[in-house]
């Protein structure tokens, strides 16, 4: 088997609040081999947040270690993660994040602009990623004229757009009804059927049991971690 | 590393999604470029003219009147003290010195033209055929007097162009009679225009007429025979101004007999120095109103720097959401300054060419030439890209370092 595409020993991350210390992290260790697709699931304040800024690479731990695609995330410069999170992250928002002014096939342009891709290349693969779900036939439109779950598969052709080892999820079905979020869930899915790495962060159960895997933290600590074996296609 | 294809377009969008903000922040460097240029223009052509109407009344001439130099030495008198210090016998020394092209005694007066039944006030200088190469003169019309006709005191004028205008507007004034003070003088001539002097007289307003024949019967009747109120000499180069006009101050200085240490009794004013004080002067005012105007440049820029900062607030969530998806740094430092050079530069374009049509606008207004240097132009331009650099830099600074954790968390 090949080397994990994340590996986490004993993670810790602590915060300054005033005079107290937060251990918004307090050594979590963990392995997602490539081809996973595992939710981390937890309460507010669990520390799943932070576990999510630092697997992005927006975030760097305080003590432990953490290796993602062969990058230790605590020696990378600023210029590095700025790489690190346009090659190897796929970022997928609860509010989706796309910007107003740009169209859809913009949009997912965006990360390539950041990659140095060239124009044409941009253009053509942005155009197979939104065909691929399900929003051919609206390429030019812009993120107001276009349905929440719409919106959301715009960002995941975005996320993809940068051929990404792996594709970060926060709360991806939260800002849709439920049917939509089925919908988000199953396209979630179905890449990673295609051998697309994903790590959904949630605090809804119901989105965890859809994945393949989860991982249960609370106070900063991994509590539980175990396969939905009785998940079905 | 982003692409300066995908910089540009990038900016640009972001300027055009907001256009009047965009227009009105640009507003404040339009008009300080814009001022700027207009003013330094309007400047540099009064500065011109000044030159140009200096220069009208002679080049390399070095002019010596009675009385000694009040102070500063951009006295202009034309009496001086009103002695009659200067005789027709310095004028022949004068002409001795080496140098000398041509020297050219006049005497002024004021007289009363009657013609045509039109009366007219001007001034009359009694002058002999050198003044016209003195003064670097030309007749535009009939002839000049020559030698002989001076010598005889004979009753010939040359009228200057405003004179020859106001008296004989429909005919043509040559072998016209005139009045002159209750003599009768026949026009021979009319002199080309030269316009106003530096010191807003008007140089044509004037008639010429033989030394000899203004001594004897208009201006000089009650004041000895051989003496002038002003001597003109003009050099033969440049270069030997300073010389001569220090000769001429000696030689003065010796037939006058004073003493040193005490004061000329006549004044020696050289043009050129002249010139280059008007023209310091007129400088000087160029760089204050350009100064001035400067500052609404600063205004403009600051005005930048606060829309920028707005922005900046405003597309916080934009900024880390850019930063999620790999934008680096230098990308998003890059970005907004490239905002801010656009806008200032786009001033700076626009604001160069309202300040020409302003200077355009103000020069003909007040009848003065249109001076634009192409590299006051180019500066215009450079530093209003300039003010773009130094004022968007630190909005673009704190786009830049914005944490993409806190910036995404921004509703």
């Amino acid at each position: 088997m090949t080397a994990p595409l994340i590996e986490a020993k004993e993670l810790v991350k602590l915060y300054q609040m005033g005079d107290e210390t937060v251990h918004a992290l307090a050594g979590v260790s963990f392995v997602v081999p490539r081809g996973d697709y595992c939710a981390i699931v937890g309460p507010s304040g669990s520390g799943k947040s932070t576990m999510m800024n630092i697997l992005g690479g927006l975030d760097t731990p305080s003590g432990g270690r953490i290796v993602i695609d062969n990058a230790d995330i605590a020696t990378l410069t600023d210029e590095e993660l700025a790489t690190f999170r346009n090659r190897t992250i796929g970022f997928i928002f609860q509010s989706f994040n796309l910007l107003p002014r740009l169209s859809a096939l913009e949009n997912v342009e965006l990360p390539m602009i950041y990659g140095g891709v060239l124009p044409k290349e941009r253009k053509e693969r942005a155009a197979a990623l939104l065909t691929r779900v399900g929003l051919g036939e609206r390429m030019s439109h812009r993120p107001t004229q276009l349905s929440g779950g719409q919106q959301q598969r715009v960002a995941i052709a975005r996320a993809l757009a940068g051929r990404p080892a792996l594709l970060l999820a926060d709360e991806p079905t939260g800002a849709l009804d439920t049917q939509t979020g089925k919908d988000i869930l199953n396209l979630f899915s179905e890449l990673n059927r295609e051998g697309v790495t994903i790590v959904i962060v949630t605090h809804d159960h119901e989105v965890a049991a859809a994945t393949k895997r989860t991982i249960e933290m609370r106070d900063g600590r991994i509590v539980a971690d175990h396969l939905n074996g009785s998940r079905a296609a | 590393m982003m692409r300066t294809a995908d910089l540009v377009a990038s900016a640009s969008r972001a300027l055009r999604s907001n256009p009047l903000r965009s227009a009105l922040t640009a507003l404040g460097v339009i008009i300080g470029v814009g001022s700027v240029v207009a003013m330094v223009a309007l400047g540099s052509g009064a500065q011109a003219q000044v030159e140009r109407s200096i220069a009208s009344l002679g080049s390399n001439l070095l002019i010596v009147v009675p009385g000694a130099q009040a102070s500063g030495g951009v006295r202009m008198a034309q009496g001086g003290g009103g002695r009659d210090t200067l005789t027709l016998d310095d004028v022949e020394a004068i002409a001795g010195l080496e140098g000398v092209l041509a020297v050219a005694p006049s005497q002024r007066g004021n007289a009363q033209l009657v013609a045509n039944g039109v009366n007219w006030n001007t001034r009359i200088e009694g002058v002999t055929p050198s003044y016209m190469l003195a003064r670097d003169w030309e007749v535009a019309q009939g002839r000049f007097f020559d030698e002989s006709e001076e010598r005889q005191a004979r009753r010939v004028v040359v009228l200057g162009a405003t004179v020859a205008r106001e008296l004989f507007p429909n005919v043509d004034p040559i072998g016209q009679a005139m009045r002159i003070s209750g003599g009768s003088y026949e026009v021979i001539g009319v002199l080309e225009s030269k316009g106003q002097s530096g010191f807003g007289m008007d140089q044509d307003d004037v008639v010429l007429a033989p030394l000899t024949t203004v001594k004897r019967r208009i201006s000089g009747r009650f004041r000895r025979a051989d003496t002038v109120s002003q001597i003109s000499v003009k050099a033969a180069s440049e270069g030997e101004l300073n010389r001569l006009q220090e000769d001429v101050e000696n030689l003065l200085r010796d037939r006058h007999r004073i003493r040193p240490g005490d004061e000329d009794d006549f004044t020696v004013q050289n043009l050129s120095s002249i010139t280059e004080t008007a023209a310091a002067t007129t400088q000087v005012f160029t760089y204050l109103l350009g100064g001035i105007s400067a500052v609404s440049l600063l205004v403009g820029g600051i005005g930048i720097m606060n829309i920028m900062l707005v922005s900046v607030t405003e597309r916080t969530r934009e900024i880390g959401l850019r930063k999620a998806l790999g934008a680096r740094q230098s990308d998003i430092l890059h970005q907004f300054g490239l905002e801010a050079v656009t806008l200032s530069l786009a001033g700076g374009i626009v604001g160069l060419a309202l300040g020409v049509a302003g200077a355009w606008g103000m020069t003909s207004l007040f009848n003065l030439p249109l001076v634009i240097a192409p590299q006051n132009a180019l500066m215009a331009i450079g530093f209003s890209g300039l003010v773009g650099v130094v004022f968007g830099a630190y909005p673009a600074w704190r786009a830049a370092k914005l944490d993409p954790i806190e910036a995404l968390r921004r509703e």
